[in-house]
């Protein structure tokens, strides 16, 4: 099913960022979110996942089908890597994380704790996280902020794999990760500021 | 709900998890009033109800910064909202786990304590009774406070300054049983009602909880 999302208008902190924004996400898509910082990708992101109701506009086809992935990986420091994937393959009725283990390359790090795990080896598995959950929309913001090289390539085709089985992902970054995606730029749906309230605009 | 309970339960048994804090809180507590009353064992015996579920209170407040608070912090949270669990499971579930590490121990030691101020024969049964009765409104209710303070920096004395007018009625109908339970006084009517709250709790507050969640998590 494709995520379709037309004139959509979001706020942060009551402040609208973004207003008629539109694009539509086919399955084997990807769909690559740039512009500049504080013009509201990760806003645009939280949005469609759910965490967030939007000013105006529609989102269809996202309900239970998205699998989001924020800044923080929502990792327990003293839970051991196989522990916390267990923990949410469990929570999305996945079977087994050898595959996600096997994709980032995480078996030697398996028993360790995540507490002390480096910054990119716990990124990698916050990105595991989104094997075992069987969603079909990835929706990522920087997935690759603290990820070496090699790492990325990982990444990269981790999602491409994703992709070929039908998924889709959108993906907010700044790097290149030499997918073969369509590019989104929010710059141009910049929110208007809106002119001064009257009634507080006579007392300014 | 079975994994976040079993994952909760863990993360409280594992280092710094804060499993049986409450409970050496509540032993220390009620250490400290025999000295702080003196040596009148009379007097201790009859204010000994109400002191132990005033430290279970307390005991049991301290935890709930905790609650949300980690899971909200390190990103789990959103990640749980996006899950397929209704936010009401996943409140209701942190409230059980809660339980289960600072309420249970709580009922269970209690006895204990009770010999530690003196609680007159009879008491014991009913102070038993009636904290297995009111401690888990005590959870559901601190559930709802740590909901609408996550998020807030140094939430925790605000959490306490919400929850704990929240607790008078479990509190007043929870020691009125232990005290008539104590005196050999009939206990049917206080303990009708202490459950009576801790069951309408339980089925209205996840509701409120996962409600203003959604609120915080924006």
């Amino acid at each position: 099913m494709t995520l379709i999302v037309t004139d959509l208008a979001i706020a942060r902190g009551g402040v609208p960022v973004l207003e008629g924004l539109g694009f539509a996400l086919e399955p084997g898509q990807a769909l690559v979110v740039r512009g500049p910082n504080g013009i509201g990708k990760t806003t645009l992101l939280r949005t469609i996942a759910g965490l967030q109701p939007p000013l105006a506009g529609q989102i269809a086809g996202a309900e239970d089908r998205i699998a989001y992935a924020g800044h923080s990986d929502g990792i327990k420091p003293t839970l051991t890597v196989t522990e916390n994937l267990n923990f949410w393959a469990a929570v999305f009725g996945a079977r087994g994380i050898l595959g996600a283990l096997d994709a980032y390359d995480l078996h030697e790090l398996a028993d360790r704790h995540a507490g002390n795990l480096s910054a990119g080896q716990k990124r990698r598995l916050g990105l595991a996280r989104l094997l075992v959950t069987g969603r079909p929309i990835w929706v990522l913001d920087e997935p690759t902020v603290s990820l070496d090289k090699e790492a990325v390539g990982k990444f990269a085709d981790a999602v491409r794999a994703h992709l070929g089985q039908g998924g889709s992902a959108l993906i907010a970054t700044h790097i290149d990760l030499g997918l073969e995606a369509a590019t989104l730029d929010v710059g141009p749906f910049r929110a208007v500021p809106k002119p001064v309230d009257d009634f507080d605009g006579d007392f300014l | 709900m079975i994994a976040l309970l079993f994952r909760d339960l863990k993360l409280a048994m594992r280092a710094g998890g804060g499993f049986g804090l409450g409970l050496v809180f509540f032993l220390i507590v009620t250490t400290l009033v025999p000295f702080a009353v003196g040596p009148q064992s009379d007097l201790l015996a009859s204010i000994a109800p109400g002191v132990l579920w005033l430290g279970a209170l307390l005991a049991c407040l301290l935890s709930l910064d905790r609650l949300l608070a980690l899971d909200w912090e390190d990103g789990t949270l959103d990640l749980l909202a996006t899950a397929p669990l209704p936010l009401e499971a996943v409140v209701s579930v942190k409230a059980l786990a809660h339980w289960i590490t600072t309420g249970l121990p709580l009922v269970l030691a209690a006895p204990v304590f009770g010999v530690l101020l003196n609680l007159p024969g009879p008491g014991f049964f009913w102070l038993v009774v009636s904290l297995a009765v009111g401690t888990p409104a005590l959870s559901v209710v601190g559930t709802f406070g740590a909901a609408l303070t996550v998020g807030l920096k140094r939430g925790g004395l605000l959490l306490s300054l919400l929850v704990l007018p929240l607790y008078v009625p479990t509190l007043i109908f929870g020691a009125e049983v232990a005290r008539r339970g104590a005196q050999g006084m009939e206990t049917g009517t206080p303990l009708l009602m202490l459950g009576g709250i801790t069951l309408a709790t339980i089925a209205l507050l996840p509701f409120a909880s996962a409600a203003v969640l959604r609120v915080n998590l924006r």
